[in-house]
């Protein structure tokens, strides 16, 4: 197990250095000049903007910003933005919003979509199961911003039930529905992920065994059933908080989070490759320890699985 | 986007005639301005996150801007009309338009008690002259003698030989030739002054700067990509007395969240009402909305090395295209009447604005003569078989994609071509592809003015060889126009002369003039007395709460 983890963390080198570079040279190969776009259609002294250009590296060719980019990295110095603050502060405001965020929306997803799974599962074909069928496929079909915007509207100006936008510091009370409206798509799949799950593992052969021995129904279903039918529930929501962390550009819009989907967009449109490049690397890193994680909860869950 | 920047411009009497046309809105606010407010409670506006460190000199858009002109105060400063008002200069006088003497108020100190001396304005325009400081305005103090040697990146030269300290309140500018307009230009940002300590460590200076202004950044007060907060300065002596206890910038990434923000009261002052709102904002606000016009533009340029727009058959092409637009219409069904069609260059906020100059028919919807030019023009030199009229912009601003593919039905219906948008999806891709000239069609183009000036609408945009003359124009009887305005004696003088000067651009049309911009900004019910000045910003400082 513990060579199976660390083996998993050496992949993670290999999978970061080629996301960097590929991330790197896409924002490189990007047309327009961000120096041309800082001085926003207003003229610029040429000998300022070569210095500017001096100073982002940009006057190089590819392989030596990147060299000089990879060199700055080795010493934990992830640059620097056009507006001279170092990507690393940057990044550390904004992460622990979204991260909040995300782990909220998860929790929202893993234990609501469970649930509700669960209830539906059991009650196969029943009306609570229809019910909930129709209105995760409601959920599934509306496009996040338009949720976005309708529950903004409705709860936040109309009801006035809740702060309309996050404020700075984004607390928790404040994150309820931005997290909400993150999660409510996932929700819908862990919803109907479970059910399946669950409405399959009835009629497995260890339950009817379970419930031949004169186990109570609580007991077949929490303990027998529910543990096995996890397993695919916990691979989605895996999967899940990589894309929690990185696809909150919509929602944060929506609702002006300081977080770092607002950070990347905005990046982006400047063409700030050490920004775009960092958050990316760091996305890279929160995808591939879900998947590690994940995978350990499947040896917890289904002891059959093993890894040496 | 980033066409929106901090600008200042002068604007008088115009404005009144501008509420009564376009912007009937203007006087929604019920500002009595005898309301009794708590001058001691805060209020909050929109922002967006500066996009450098808070130096003068490297501040060249509205984020940055609106919170500079706060903590920060000039020589002089606009009042709500738009008028120069001395700040901290006594006196500003010059004898040729090229040697001014400037004396300031003595007695006058930054935030943190140090007197504000004539050294400390030498030494910021020095500082933000020099290229090896690389500040994004350094071009403002391109008419100081001694420019092009701070310039040079090969010379040691960092001071400009055309500023020279006299006595504590007392310093000479000598500009490398004339310039009646330049006592105007004094209260942009870039020529703010700094306290000597700010240039121990510049950079850390930027992210706490200390000011002279009505505000000064309180403790902590930039929480980067969240909010600016700024409290009154208790040293400050000026005009502009702060009449809430503090501004607090909330800074948004979209205007669409503002908007929501201040309908339910959680944010006070919006300064732009986002599209998705234009066509509501009246009734969503009654009352507590504006919708006013400012000193910026929008235009189209028609670069001058397309050879299909060169030498009399160009010339006539460009008065076609221009007189096939029907401005008002667009208008009226993109921007629900919130702009006013435009007449000439520059805005009907400054002084000198004139709405009948001769020629400015060229700019009035008349699809019969614009056939007639096309055709004349095409018997000269045809408009190549199948050639498509194109016009760039980029589409991450909101808008724009609307407006030009309006625009370019027009043209094609009128003039029977092909036209079309050729969308670009940054705007920095944009800027590389104008700076670079390398644009295969019209693109659109705007200016919101740097200071009270229509100088400022015209040199820098059409002169040869200026820093924004993006569509490469160049005309001998304009630059002479232009210099006979500059060297006039008076700012009076020197607009007559600019207005002809104007006569000439609206023969050739550089750039195709399209509407004026208005800004429509809303408030919430717990502020009163809100007031938008002529570059569109609210005059924070006299906001009250309630």
């Amino acid at each position: 197990m513990v060579m199976f983890t660390f083996r998993r963390f050496l992949q993670l080198i290999p999978v970061f250095f080629g996301a960097t570079l590929l991330v790197y040279f896409l924002v490189f190969a990007t047309p327009g000049d961000p120096i041309a776009a800082l001085s926003g259609g207003k003229p610029m002294a040429p000998a300022v903007e070569a210095a500017l250009r001096a100073q982002y590296n940009l006057d190089q060719p590819f392989w030596v910003q990147y060299g000089l980019y990879l060199k700055n990295l080795v010493t934990l110095n992830l640059g620097q933005t056009f507006s001279g603050q170092a990507v690393s502060d940057v990044i550390g405001r904004a992460y622990p919003v979204t991260a909040r965020l995300a782990v909220m929306a998860l929790a929202f997803e893993g234990i609501l979509g469970v649930f509700f799974g669960v209830i539906a599962g059991l009650r196969k074909g029943k009306l609570f199961d229809s019910t909930v069928l129709v209105a995760s496929l409601v959920v599934i079909a509306v496009p996040t911003f338009v949720l976005g915007f309708v529950l903004q509207l409705v709860v936040g100006v109309q009801l006035g039930w809740a702060k309309p936008t996050v404020s700075g510091t984004a607390p928790w009370n404040q994150l309820v529905l931005p997290a909400l409206v993150l999660g409510l798509v996932s929700l819908a799949y862990v919803i109907r992920l479970t059910r399946a799950s669950i409405s399959e593992n009835m009629n497995a052969d260890y339950v009817r065994t379970a419930t031949a021995k004169g186990l109570s129904r609580r007991r077949v279903v929490l303990v027998h059933i529910l543990r096995n039918s996890l397993i695919p529930v916990v691979t989605f929501l895996g999967a899940d908080l990589g894309g929690l962390m990185g696809g909150a550009i919509v929602t944060e819009g929506i609702f002006n989070v300081p977080g770092i989907g607002n950070l990347l967009y905005k990046a982006i449109l400047n063409g700030e490759t050490p920004t775009v490049v960092a958050v990316v690397g760091i996305l890279v890193i929160v995808f591939v320890v879900a998947n590690l994680a994940v995978d350990l909860l499947y040896a917890w869950l289904d002891p059959r699985i093993r890894y040496v | 986007m980033r066409f929106s920047r901090t600008s200042k411009a002068l604007g008088v009497a115009a404005v009144l005639a501008m509420s009564l046309t376009a912007c009937g809105g203007s006087t929604g606010g019920g500002n009595s301005g005898t309301a009794g407010g708590n001058t001691s409670k805060a209020i909050t506006a929109n922002g967006t996150e500066p996009q450098n460190g808070l130096l003068p000199a490297n501040t060249n858009e509205v984020g940055g801007g609106r919170v500079m002109d706060l903590i920060f105060a000039g020589l002089v400063s606009y009042d709500v009309t738009g008028k120069t008002v001395n700040e901290l200069a006594d006196s500003i006088t010059t004898k040729d338009s090229q040697n001014y003497t400037i004396k300031i108020k003595s007695g006058q100190t930054f935030s943190d008690g140090t007197p504000i001396t004539a050294k400390n304005f030498v030494d910021a325009w020095n500082f933000g002259a020099a290229a090896k400081n690389a500040q994004l305005n350094s071009y403002f103090f391109a008419p100081i003698k001694g420019y092009a040697q701070v310039q040079d990146p090969k010379s040691k030269v960092d001071t400009m030989s055309g500023l020279k300290v006299v006595d504590d309140t007392t310093f000479t500018v000598e500009l490398s030739a004339p310039e009646s307009d330049f006592p105007l230009a004094l209260g942009y940002t870039a020529f703010y002054p700094l306290p000597e300590s700010a240039y121990k460590d510049t950079k850390a200076f930027g992210e706490n700067p200390i000011g002279d202004g009505p505000y000064m950044l309180a403790p902590g007060g930039w929480k980067h990509n969240v909010s600016v907060t700024l409290i009154p300065n208790p040293k400050y002596k000026g005009p502009n007395k702060p009449k809430n206890g503090g501004v607090t910038f909330k800074l948004y990434n979209s205007t669409d969240a503002a908007y929501t923000d201040v309908q339910s009261d959680n944010l006070d002052v919006l300064d732009q009402v986002p599209p998705s709102g234009l066509q509501n904002f009246k009734t969503d606000f009654a009352g507590r909305f504006v919708n006013q016009a400012y000193a910026g533009n929008a235009t189209m340029t028609i670069p001058s090395y397309l050879p299909e727009f060169k030498g009399e058959a160009g010339q006539m092409r460009r008065q076609a295209i221009s007189m096939s637009i029907d401005r008002q219409q667009i208008i009226d069904k993109i921007f629900y009447g919130n702009k006013k069609v435009a007449t000439e260059f520059t805005s009907p906020v400054l002084d000198g604005y004139d709405a009948n100059l001769p020629g400015s028919d060229v700019l009035k919807y008349n699809p019969t003569k614009a056939k007639e030019l096309w055709a004349a023009a095409d018997k000269i030199s045809p408009w190549p078989a199948g050639k498509v009229f194109t016009i760039t912009s980029n589409i991450d601003g909101a808008g724009n994609k609307e407006y030009i593919t309006a625009m370019a039905n027009q043209i094609a219906t009128t003039l029977g071509i092909k036209a079309q948008l050729n969308p670009i999806a940054t705007f920095k891709q944009m800027r590389d592809l104008v700076n670079k000239k390398a644009l295969t069609g019209a693109s659109r183009a705007g200016w919101q003015a740097d200071y009270p000036s229509l100088q400022d609408f015209l040199g820098p945009l059409y002169g040869t060889g200026a820093g924004s003359n993006d569509g490469n124009y160049s005309s001998a009887a304009f630059d002479a126009k232009l210099k006979e305005g500059l060297a006039a004696k008076t700012v009076e003088d020197g607009n007559k002369i600019f207005n002809q000067a104007q006569e000439i651009l609206l023969k050739d049309l550089p750039v195709i003039p399209l509407w004026y911009q208005a800004v429509q900004g809303v408030w919430s019910n717990n502020v009163s007395n809100v007031k938008f000045g002529w570059n569109g910003v609210p005059l924070y400082y006299d906001i009250t709460a309630k």
